[in-house]
């Protein structure tokens, strides 16, 4: 076999390769897609693609279920919790990064080793702190815990402000420039990538968190979307799998967008992090 | 005039300012600093020594009563006249929370009694120099540009330390009692009992066995869950980054697909597409002729269920980093390679896979960590099951941290569950340390 036989036929080896992961990664998101549309509410059904289309279970989610709350109630949480994380974020990451002072290592190892343990893993004394400020069953308390874990993740604000030329930031010194000037006029407008991964996935965290939403948030009016979803079909029968699915559109849909819309930006962000290592 | 003050210090050194400026802040915060002039600085310090007296007069004895005893007074039935009223008695847990709070406290209070001792005797030794103690304004000022990270640090590291630190402190405590729903506050006291629930985890018939199933299932889990996470990606990157190969972008969006739909959302359908009888997966399977696989209700299907989720969802990071390596690679060196007469095969295994494994190393310890408390998957998908009535509160596919979650929340299992979660703890710090110190962003700063 020539080269150029070989050559060519492994490249339509690659074509096949290609087409059949992309077939594995996208075939779950559109089973639910098209489950979504599909008459009646079970599981089962003969055909991928339904025989007849429905936007039944759309409408089902706001007249028998209370999904404009739930979505209200999660956006609300999620985009109060990425501005304050995001914040809390990028302040360590910078002081660490551009500032040297005492104490300054073994804050950063304390805080990245804390940062492995799971957040969950306190949860029983999280309840109860929780309950001592009176604050069991508010959307403050998920936003309050939330941002207060963000910090532990300073490390690839820090790698990224690491890439920073450290000159630039001195001459801003010599020039007279505040250190919060600095921060904002100068290293802020380069940061952008960071900011939009570090945004993205607090706001990704908090908007798909069920577990502790689902600890703290009692009574259906303050429910997010994440823990209406997993009620809807945690109860093992899963009567009605196809408005599920609907809900399932509606909630990946937007942060589906999110994330291909920054996929530049995102792969940016997650490589500075990774170069540095 | 100078020279003036310069004479005035030398014949000065009489007056030990530094001296008599320490002892005053040892007798209480705040007097040296107004001794040494600072007015305004020594009204907030003695303000912070009323604070501190107080605390230590009035709130620690109740403190350190409260963390040794957990309560003394059980919640009981009393007659009061003709009636039996509830009395409430001690509540173990709150006392236990106060009495770490106001130990914290006070830990906090003394360094800045201790700060303050230092200040005083600094700004002593100044004036002994002929200097002049800077004013409030210059101090807030000094701070403002010399302490900087500091402040903005502060806020936080308080945050970390309330709702990390804090719990986490308390989570070990728990340890160490004979916390359960069948023992609970307030209707009953607590008790310290030492390493009690450590030994039955350990030694006790039916606990040690879980304990080390569980245990080994979470190590092969966490190995299984990287491997094919990280060289699923590797091979997708390869695939993709191939020079012939046309709409890379469209692919790789494609891809990402998986990464980008919330794991919640995506688990819940995969478990759904799992489901062994009405599941997608098996009704193709008997299309196509086969027989149906217990895909979630056989043990060891299950945990094959596991990885092949778990690598759904993890190839398109790896995938998307090992691509953002590939891309720093200098071109020169595939050039030099193709001038040698290397094969494709040999230039990735020479050039690229070398390349890639230095720099994605920590960051595969740093996945190993993250697939070892991976809870959503292993929560959502089979939550543990199926269910093995040879252990104790677990599941054949539940790892340490589902077990934990198990413990506590499902069971109120309380003590046991800490003793897990500070082993989770003791195993995670020796990869955690060991990653740390072989970072690069640590290793640069040795260098400056």
């Amino acid at each position: 076999m020539s080269r150029k036989l070989r050559g060519s036929v492994w490249l339509s080896i690659s074509y096949v390769l290609l087409a059949v992961i992309g077939v594995f990664s996208v075939y779950p998101a559109l089973w639910v897609v098209l489950s979504s549309f599909r008459t009646g509410n079970s599981l089962f059904s003969e055909t991928l693609f339904p025989t007849a289309f429905t936007l039944e279970h759309y409408a089902n989610l706001f007249s028998k279920y209370d999904f404009a709350l739930w979505y209200t109630n999660t956006l609300k949480i999620a985009l109060t919790t990425t501005v304050i994380g995001t914040v809390l974020t990028l302040l360590p990451g910078y002081a660490f990064s551009i500032f040297r002072f005492t104490g300054r290592k073994t804050m950063m190892s304390t805080l990245m080793v804390l940062g492995l343990f799971p957040g969950f893993m306190s949860m029983i004394a999280i309840f109860i702190l929780l309950n001592l400020l009176n604050l069991l069953n508010t959307h403050l308390a998920v936003i309050l815990v939330y941002a207060a874990g963000a910090p532990l993740f300073f490390l690839f604000a820090k790698s990224y402000f690491d890439t920073i030329p450290k000159s630039l930031v001195e001459a801003a010194r010599i020039d007279g420039a505040g250190h919060l000037s600095i921060f904002f006029r100068i290293v802020m407008p380069l940061s952008t990538p960071l900011i939009v991964y570090t945004a993205l996935s607090i706001f990704a965290g908090s908007f798909t968190d069920f577990l502790f939403a689902k600890l703290v948030l009692r009574t259906p009016e303050t429910k997010t979307l994440a823990v209406g979803l997993f009620d809807m079909i945690s109860s093992r029968q899963s009567t009605d799998f196809t408005s599920f699915a609907a809900g399932c559109v509606l909630i990946a849909v937007p942060i589906t967008f999110l994330f291909i819309l920054l996929q530049r930006l995102l792969t940016e962000g997650l490589t500075a992090g990774a170069e540095k290592g | 005039m100078q020279e003036l003050i310069a004479k005035q210090s030398k014949s000065g050194a009489a007056k030990p300012y530094s001296t008599i400026a320490t002892i005053l802040s040892v007798l209480a915060m705040g007097l040296g600093q107004l001794y040494n002039r600072q007015f305004m600085k020594g009204v907030i310090l003695l303000a912070v020594h009323a604070f501190t007296l107080y605390t230590v007069i009035f709130q620690l004895p109740h403190a350190v009563w409260g963390l040794a005893t957990l309560g003394e007074t059980q919640t009981q039935l009393k007659k009061v006249g003709r009636l039996y009223q509830q009395v409430m008695g001690d509540h173990s847990v709150f006392l236990m929370i106060e009495g770490l709070v106001t130990i914290f406290a006070v830990i906090i209070l003394l360094w800045i009694y201790v700060l303050g001792i230092k200040d005083s005797y600094r700004t002593g030794k100044l004036r002994e120099q002929g200097g002049v103690p800077n004013t409030f304004r210059q101090t807030v000022s000094f701070v403002l540009s010399y302490r900087f990270p500091y402040l903005i640090l502060a806020l936080p590291l308080a945050g970390v330390f309330f709702f990390t630190i804090m719990p986490i402190v308390f989570m070990i405590l728990i340890a160490f009692t004979d916390y359960t729903a069948k023992n609970m506050p307030p209707a009953h006291l607590l008790s310290w009992t030492g390493f009690d629930a450590f030994r039955d985890v350990f030694q006790m018939k039916g606990w040690n066995t879980t304990f080390y199933k569980v245990t080994l299932w979470t190590f092969l889990w966490a190995i299984l869950a990287t491997l094919t996470g990280y060289f699923g990606g590797f091979g997708a990157a390869l695939l993709v980054q191939q020079k012939r190969i046309r709409f890379k972008s469209f692919w790789r969006t494609l891809f990402i697909l998986p990464y980008a739909i919330p794991m919640f959302v995506s688990m819940l359908i995969l478990q759904n597409m799992f489901n062994g009888q009405f599941g997608p997966i098996n009704q193709y399977l008997e299309l196509l002729g086969f027989n149906r696989i217990p895909w979630l209700s056989d043990p060891t299907w299950a945990k094959v269920t596991l990885v092949i989720a778990n690598f759904w969802v993890a190839f398109p990071v790896s995938m998307l980093m090992i691509i953002g390596i590939m891309s720093t690679i200098p071109k020169d060196m595939y050039e030099a390679a193709d001038i040698d007469g290397a094969s494709s095969f040999q230039k990735t295994r020479l050039i690229t896979f070398p390349s890639v494994m230095y720099s994605m190393a920590p960051l595969l310890i740093m996945s190993f960590v993250g697939n070892m408390n991976n809870f959503n998957v292993i929560f959502l998908l089979t939550n543990g099951n199926p269910i093995n009535s040879d252990l104790q509160f677990a599941g054949d596919t539940d790892i340490l941290i589902t077990w934990l979650y198990k413990l506590s929340m499902g069971y109120g299992q309380y003590n046991y569950a800490s003793v897990i979660g500070i082993i989770i703890f003791i195993i995670l710090s020796v990869f955690a340390i060991w990653n740390v110190r072989r970072t690069k962003a640590f290793k640069e700063d040795t260098s400056s």
